[in-house]
């Protein structure tokens, strides 16, 4: 009896210490997020006005705006997902299903997952030598998305396989039953019902990219220029970059201390927005697939 | 002429033999009842039937199978022509996730029927030959995961019948459901029989005794016994097919 309660007690205790170690390691990531937000916030949020994310840098990036490197970002997101989301998607469909099961398969998907695993400057080298000196795009917004998108390729191949595999094997089965041809079962139910989570990736890529420097510093990152790109072929101005750029070789780094946290904070704020964007999107489209 | 005549089948999946020298024919408008133990082979028969086993790599048949006639693994045949005329439910309700209405259209716009005006028709006249038609006339625009499962089987024969095939595969279509849905069902199997062949695989012995005409008993990838269904459930021939039925194994 004695002897039993003991064991109990015990069983109980270890697990009550158990959980205390998974539930504060779990807090502790939330709480270590909510630490770097504050920090950015706090340093940043003095810096956020109007002019600042409208207006050009003035007095040699110590004053005035991030305008352009804004821009200059939104216009690296659109390119680089413009390229890597139908490739990626479409690499995908065809993996998880047309190949069959056998080598070639394997090859691909651990080639895959060594591109994702390629650091992120080593893109940077190879964009540089394939598309600004090579295919003589020069250090352009279209040499920088395509260098983008190349880093985000897996990530975005891989949760779209993701999806697919996720979908239920007995759709495929009863659309192929009907008579439908593969790609009508691919097209018509099994991609639909995969959508809201390749919007993910998508999405998570978006946040990928927003963030990257390394790709963009020999492809298309200026250290500062006065005006707006017009084309593809400009160079741009690009958030990460800049902050680098205010935060090291500035002409007054102390100066723009405060921009650089403004800088950050801004970068934060778009991949927030680009997150809860996915969120949203991924709802909606959830919710239609049902309808449809 | 049989409907449907299996000549020596014998199927692999990789090295393993699922299926043994299966000769089984099957006349028009009849059920037969695929029966027999988890493993026995009577699934990889039913799926023979519509070559779904195409869709499992490494997999070989040797024999040969006619519908009307026509050799179904013949080099002339077209698989996406083939499941047109031979249609599948599966054993648990898969309704698309679309709309009812969608659902049972899906078959007819990918067999190229435009026709706004027939398709509502098809529909229409296909949940109702479901005995459907009462309980989602109402809702045809409601996403058929709001159905109960019995109703999403029911949907899934409409979605299946909507393309009109002359043959009916049935995988268990029944385990997943309740006594209630589980005889609306079988009614339905009941009803169908004069307008199609029907091939049922089940587990549920009362099932096959209540719905089919001929009962096939399979046992370790063989064929153990074919006969009229009656014949199966008072007198069987073999003992391995007594032993079944009374629930002695299996």
């Amino acid at each position: 009896m004695n002897v039993e309660n003991r064991l109990a007690n015990k069983k109980r205790r270890s697990q009550k210490v158990a959980f205390g170690i998974f539930s504060f390691t779990s807090y502790s990531v939330v709480a270590l997020l909510f630490v770097i937000l504050a920090f950015i916030v706090v340093k940043g949020i003095g810096a956020i006005s109007w002019e600042f994310i409208s207006e050009m840098p003035k007095n040699g990036m110590t004053e005035g705006g991030i305008f352009p490197a804004i821009i200059g970002t939104l216009c690296l997101v659109l390119a680089s997902m413009i390229f890597a989301f139908p490739v990626g998607v479409l690499a995908a469909i065809y993996m998880n299903e047309y190949v069959k099961q056998g080598w070639p398969k394997k090859i691909i998907k651990q080639m895959t997952n060594n591109l994702a695993g390629v650091p992120s400057i080593v893109f940077g080298l190879f964009g540089m030598s394939l598309f600004v000196n090579k295919l003589g795009f020069g250090d352009s917004i279209l040499a920088g998305g395509l260098t983008l998108g190349l880093l985000v390729l897996p990530v975005i191949i891989r949760t779209t396989e993701e999806a697919l595999k996720a979908v239920d094997d007995t759709f495929r089965q009863a659309s192929l039953a009907l008579g439908a041809s593969k790609w009508e079962t691919t097209s018509k139910i099994v991609f639909p019902i995969a959508f809201p989570n390749i919007i993910t990736g998508m999405i998570l890529s978006i946040g990928r990219v927003s963030g990257e420097t390394a790709p963009i510093l020999f492809t298309v990152a200026a250290y500062f220029l006065p005006k707006l790109p017009t084309s593809i072929f400009d160079q741009a101005m690009a958030l990460p970059y800049h902050l680098y750029v205010i935060s090291t070789s500035g002409t007054n780094i102390e100066a723009s201390r405060s921009m650089a946290y403004g800088t950050a904070l801004i970068l934060i704020i778009i991949v927030l927005i680009s997150n809860l964007l996915a969120n949203a999107l991924r709802k909606y489209y959830g919710k239609k697939v049902k309808m449809n | 002429m049989h409907k449907i005549e299996s000549q020596n089948v014998n199927f692999y999946y990789g090295e393993n033999q699922a299926l043994h020298d299966i000769s089984l024919s099957m006349k028009e408008n009849t059920v037969t009842a695929l029966i027999g133990p988890s493993g026995c082979g009577k699934s990889t028969y039913l799926r023979l039937l519509n070559r779904m086993n195409d869709l499992i790599d490494d997999t070989k048949m040797t024999g040969s199978i006619h519908i009307d006639g026509t050799d179904i693994y013949g080099n002339s045949t077209n698989v996406d022509n083939l499941r047109k005329n031979v249609g599948m439910v599966f054993q648990k309700p898969n309704p698309f996730p679309k709309t009812i209405f969608e659902n049972v259209a899906y078959g007819l716009r990918v067999n190229g029927i435009t026709d706004k005006k027939e398709i509502e028709e098809r529909v229409v006249t296909t949940i109702e030959q479901v005995a459907l038609w009462d309980e989602v006339k109402d809702k045809l625009k409601k996403s058929a995961f709001e159905l109960s499962g019995g109703q999403q089987q029911r949907l899934c024969i409409a979605r299946a019948l909507a393309i009109k095939p002359s043959i009916l595969l049935m995988d268990e279509p029944t385990s997943a459901l309740d006594p209630i849905s589980t005889s609306k069902i079988e009614e339905l199997i009941y009803e169908l029989k004069n307008k199609y062949t029907i091939v049922i695989v089940t587990h549920n012995m009362q099932q096959a005794g209540r719905v089919s005409d001929n009962t096939a008993f399979f046992y370790m990838g063989n064929l153990i016994e074919y006969d009229k269904t009656k014949s199966i459930f008072t007198k069987p021939a073999k003992k391995q097919t007594e032993d079944y039925i009374t629930g002695r194994f299996g």
